[in-house]
């Protein structure tokens, strides 16, 4: 890939966009297992090892538990550090992922959404991430290729800022955008460095001043290490809008905590993350076009979670319709869409909010489904005691 | 101690495991029968915790501070010289 090439847009599938954008990173360690539908972003990075053009350490693991545990290893000695994975690998790397945020190690990770077995599917849900939602990491979704390039590189920014020192994962939906070819603007090598920088430890792995990482705290401490975990998640809001500023000014793109397409004062306002967010845009263009009046948050930074920003957007709404891509099974809700009630009550605000499950398992959802998603607010609907299964088959 | 205080995600410097002592662990503890014991050493290499201490010309002796009472040294022993006996 050279700087030529850079100056205009290319295509990409959303897979090669990730590895392409490690590629500029200027990362010393990958440690991946290939996995559907993630697949290609360790190809690609393969065949730059091969080429010779990745300079860096690429370990072949026997597994994802593998992979992300010498990604903690690589991170702990001050290395940046790069993994990917999908579905049943992500669940295998479950244990991992809470040792990396609580020994508070910078690595970034693409996660290409698949539905976990079984049955067997290829296809994408969010339950993978949504399974290890509460382990420490940063979580971003993204809802095109260009995106997700973006936010590959950004997420190292993030991660590493000394503020913060939480893992992140960069989510897209396996398929629809993992191998969706898309053009994309990539940014020249040389911004890219330095707008990142290079990753500063306080604490690394040093033979000449050995340390222990994640060493025992007991019940006298172990909470109080959480809570700075806490804390570490609190900043990350702060400093994740510091980076955007950053980016915008070497990139001129900006994504936001939260995407609001017509908030302020809509009838009915759909909550949505990852790529169905274009897909309710467009739903929502042509009611509105038709004399509607419906719009779309879609929310891009998943953990910390954007409460105020939620709050602000969803100020005059009289519904809000949170659609989910994933099933949180025997809970009176789904995942995002208890997180937005959540915020909304916190906030002294008392909407009504519809619960719709869409997408499980990589079911299509299309311009005409987000129509008929938004048809569900009319005219009332019982205040949402169990989620809509928008699109089963009865 | 406050959150605010501790050091960012336990990372402690090495070697802190001889100032944590662990006998308070410990229901059996290990008596070594000093008349029976060769010296072999094979508690000191089977032992998890570095609680079999070794002498210069002296028999080894154990480390209760650390010792955790899991008793490896007296199923190893091959002279029977370690006895576990109930903590008083």
């Amino acid at each position: 890939m050279t700087e030529a090439r850079l100056a205009r847009a290319v295509a990409w599938v959303g897979d090669e966009a990730v590895a392409e954008a490690v590629m500029q990173c200027d990362v010393d360690v990958v440690a991946a297992y290939p996995i559907t539908p993630q697949t290609i972003i360790v190809e690609k990075l393969a065949e730059y090892v091969a080429n010779g053009e990745f300079k860096g350490e690429f370990v072949a693991v026997e597994s994802e538990h593998s992979a992300l545990s010498a990604c903690l290893g690589a991170a702990a000695t001050g290395a940046r550090v790069f993994t990917a994975t999908s579905s049943q690998g992500l669940a295998l790397m479950h244990e991992i992922m809470y040792n990396a945020s609580g020994m508070r190690l910078p690595i970034v990770m693409a996660v290409a959404n698949r539905a976990l077995s079984a049955p067997l599917v290829l296809n994408a849900d969010h339950g993978d991430m949504m399974g290890s939602r509460d382990s420490g990491w940063i979580q971003v979704y993204a809802e095109d290729v260009e995106e997700i390039y973006d936010r590959t590189i950004q997420l190292f920014k993030l991660s590493e800022d000394p503020g913060v020192l939480l893992p992140s994962a960069i989510n897209f939906e396996g398929f629809i955008l993992s191998h969706d070819l898309e053009n994309v603007r990539p940014l020249p090598t040389d911004a890219v460095h330095r707008f990142l920088g290079r990753p500063n430890a306080k604490y690394r792995l040093d033979p000449s001043d050995p340390t222990t990482f994640g060493a025992i705290a007991t019940h006298d401490s172990y909470y109080e290490f959480r809570m700075q975990q806490v804390e570490a998640m609190e900043r990350a809001l702060d400093a994740f809008r510091r980076m955007e500023d950053e980016y915008e000014a070497i990139s001129g793109r900006r994504y936001g905590a939260v995407d609001a397409y017509n908030t302020q004062g809509a009838d009915c306002v759909a909550v949505v993350n990852g790529c169905t967010a274009g897909t309710m845009r467009a739903a929502a263009k042509e009611i509105n076009r038709a004399g509607g009046n419906v719009g779309v948050l879609a929310v891009k930074l998943y953990r910390p979670f954007p409460s105020e920003d939620i709050l602000k957007h969803l100020e005059g709404a009289k519904v809000a319709i949170v659609m989910d891509r994933s099933l949180s099974l025997g809970a009176p809700s789904a995942p995002l869409a208890e997180d937005v009630g959540a915020a909304l009550r916190a906030g002294g605000r008392n909407l009504r909010l519809l619960s719709v499950i869409y997408g499980i398992g990589g079911r299509d959802f299309s311009v005409t489904d987000g129509r008929r998603v938004f048809d569900l607010a009319k005219g009332g609907f019982e205040l949402s005691r169990k989620p809509v299964m928008y699109g089963v088959k009865e | 101690m406050s959150w605010k205080e501790l050091n960012q995600a336990a990372v402690v410097k090495g070697g802190t495991s001889v100032e944590y002592t662990t006998q308070g662990w410990r229901v059996l503890r290990p008596i070594i029968d000093e008349s029976k014991c060769t010296n072999c050493l094979l508690c000191w290499i089977y032992c998890p915790e570095p609680a079999i201490v070794r002498h210069e010309g002296a028999k080894v002796t154990i480390d209760y501070d650390h010792c955790k009472g899991c008793g490896i040294c007296e199923a190893e022993c091959p002279t029977k010289a370690i006895t576990m006996v109930r903590e008083p």
